[in-house]
C-alpha cells in the first residue's frame, strides 16, 4: 500500500512536470493537458471533474495551475499526491528561468535586443488587453458588476489605492449585496 | 532579511490573485515597484519572455524577481512563497469540496470579485501605458499604437497565438530600430 502510494507519486510528479513543461501562456492552455494526463492517460479523475476542478481553481487565490496540480494530486493520493503534483507542475519554469535569469540581463543591452523589446512591449499591452476583454466578458452583465469595476479603476489608477484592499473591500462587498438581496440565504 | 520579505512578499501575491495570469499583474506592479525589484519597462519585458517559455507567470516571475534579487535562494523562496497559498487553500477546500461550490458566501464574494479583477487589470494596463508610448520619436510612438492595435486585433479576434504575436512585433522593433525610427 505505502510502495504503490510511493509510486503513485513518482507518477504524478512526472506527470505534473511534463504538463508544465508544455504549457505556453497560462492556465488556460494547461487545462487540455490536464484532460489528457490525468483523466485520459491515468485514470486519475474521470472527465466532468476536471471541469469542477478547475471552476474552483478560479474561484480561489493562486494561480489556476497550481490550484488544479494540488486539487487533482489531492484527490490520487492525498497530501503527498497534492506536494509531488505541485512540485512537479512547478519545477520546469523554475529551472528554465532560473537559468534564463542570469542571461537576461545582460542581452537587454544588446541594440538588437532593445529594439525587439520596444515592439515586445506593444505586444505585451496587446495581450493585456486582450486578457482584460476576455475577463470582462466572463463577468455578470449588470450595474453592479459596471460600477465594481468602474470603481476598482478609479481607486488604483486615480487614487493610488492598493489592490489588496480594493480586492477585500469587493468581495465584501458582493457579500453584502447578496445578503442584502436576498435576506436569509444561508448555504 | 531580504529572503524572508521575498518569501512573504510572494506569498501576497498568490493569496491575493484571483483568476490567475493577468489577473496578477496589478499585484506584481504594485510589489516590484515598491520594493524596487523591478522597473515598468523591465516588468513588461519580462512577461514577454515569460509568455515565451513555458509554465505559469505567476511562478515564472517569482523565480525570475528571487534570482535577480538573490540567486537560488532568492528564487527558491519567492517561488515557495507564490505557491503556498493556493496550495493550502486548495488542500483545505479538496475536503469541503462540494460544500465549497455550493456555498453561497464563496458565490457572493466572486460576484464582487470578479468586476474588481477587470477593474485592475485595466488599471494595471493604464499604468503601464506611458512606458511604451514615452519612449522614443513621435514616429514611433504612432508605431507603438498601430502595433498595440494590430497585436489586439489578431490575438483577441483571430486567435494568433501569442508567441506569433511577441515575435512579429519583435521583429518590426528591430526593422524599426535600425531604420533609425526609434531612436531609443
Amino acid at each position: 500500500m505505502e510502495k504503490n502510494r510511493a509510486a503513485l507519486c513518482v507518477q504524478l510528479f512526472l506527470s505534473f512536470a511534463k504538463i508544465g513543461a508544455f504549457t505556453f501562456g497560462g492556465a488556460y492552455a494547461m487545462i487540455p493537458l490536464i484532460r489528457r494526463e490525468a483523466a485520459l492517460r491515468h485514470k486519475w479523475v474521470e472527465e466532468k471533474e476536471i471541469l469542477d476542478m478547475v471552476v474552483v481553481s478560479e474561484s480561489t487565490p493562486g494561480p489556476i495551475a497550481i490550484n488544479t496540480a494540488t486539487f487533482v494530486g489531492q484527490r490520487v493520493a492525498g497530501f503527498p499526491g497534492a506536494l509531488w503534483a505541485t512540485l512537479g507542475v512547478v519545477t520546469p519554469s523554475f529551472c528554465i528561468i532560473f537559468l534564463l535569469s542570469s542571461v537576461l540581463r545582460q542581452f537587454q543591452e544588446i541594440a538588437a535586443v532593445k529594439y525587439a523589446f520596444w515592439g515586445v512591449r506593444a505586444a505585451v499591452l496587446s495581450l493585456i488587453f486582450s486578457a482584460l476583454v476576455s475577463m470582462a466578458k466572463q463577468c455578470p452583465k449588470n450595474t453592479f458588476s459596471y460600477v465594481l469595476a468602474g470603481a476598482s479603476f478609479l481607486a488604483v489608477a486615480a487614487f493610488g489605492a492598493s489592490p489588496v484592499v480594493v480586492l477585500l473591500a469587493c468581495a465584501l462587498t458582493g457579500l453584502a449585496a447578496a445578503l442584502l438581496g436576498r435576506g436569509e440565504g444561508k448555504a | 532579511m531580504i529572503l524572508l520579505e521575498l518569501f512573504l512578499t510572494f506569498f501576497k501575491i498568490g493569496a491575493f490573485t484571483f483568476g490567475g495570469g493577468y489577473a496578477m499583474l496589478p499585484l506584481i506592479q504594485e510589489e516590484t515597484l515598491a520594493h524596487g525589484w523591478m522597473g515598468v519597462e523591465e516588468l513588461m519585458n519580462f512577461m514577454a519572455v515569460s509568455e515565451s517559455t513555458p509554465g505559469p507567470l505567476a511562478v515564472n516571475l517569482s523565480t525570475y524577481v528571487g534570482a535577480e534579487t538573490c540567486g537560488f535562494p532568492g528564487a527558491l523562496c519567492a517561488t515557495l512563497g507564490v505557491v503556498t497559498p493556493s496550495f493550502l487553500m486548495i488542500l483545505l477546500v479538496a475536503k469541503f469540496f462540494a460544500a465549497f461550490q455550493e456555498s453561497f458566501a464563496v458565490k457572493a464574494c466572486m460576484d464582487g470579485l470578479r468586476p474588481a479583477v477587470v477593474g485592475l487589470v485595466a488599471s494595471a494596463f493604464w499604468g503601464i501605458l506611458p512606458t511604451t508610448f514615452s519612449a522614443g520619436a513621435p514616429l514611433a510612438q504612432l508605431a507603438a499604437a498601430g502595433l498595440l492595435a494590430l497585436g489586439a486585433f489578431y490575438l483577441h479576434w483571430k486567435k494568433v497565438h501569442p508567441i506569433l504575436i511577441i515575435l512579429a512585433c519583435a521583429a518590426v522593433g528591430v526593422v524599426l530600430g535600425y531604420l533609425g525610427v526609434l531612436s531609443l
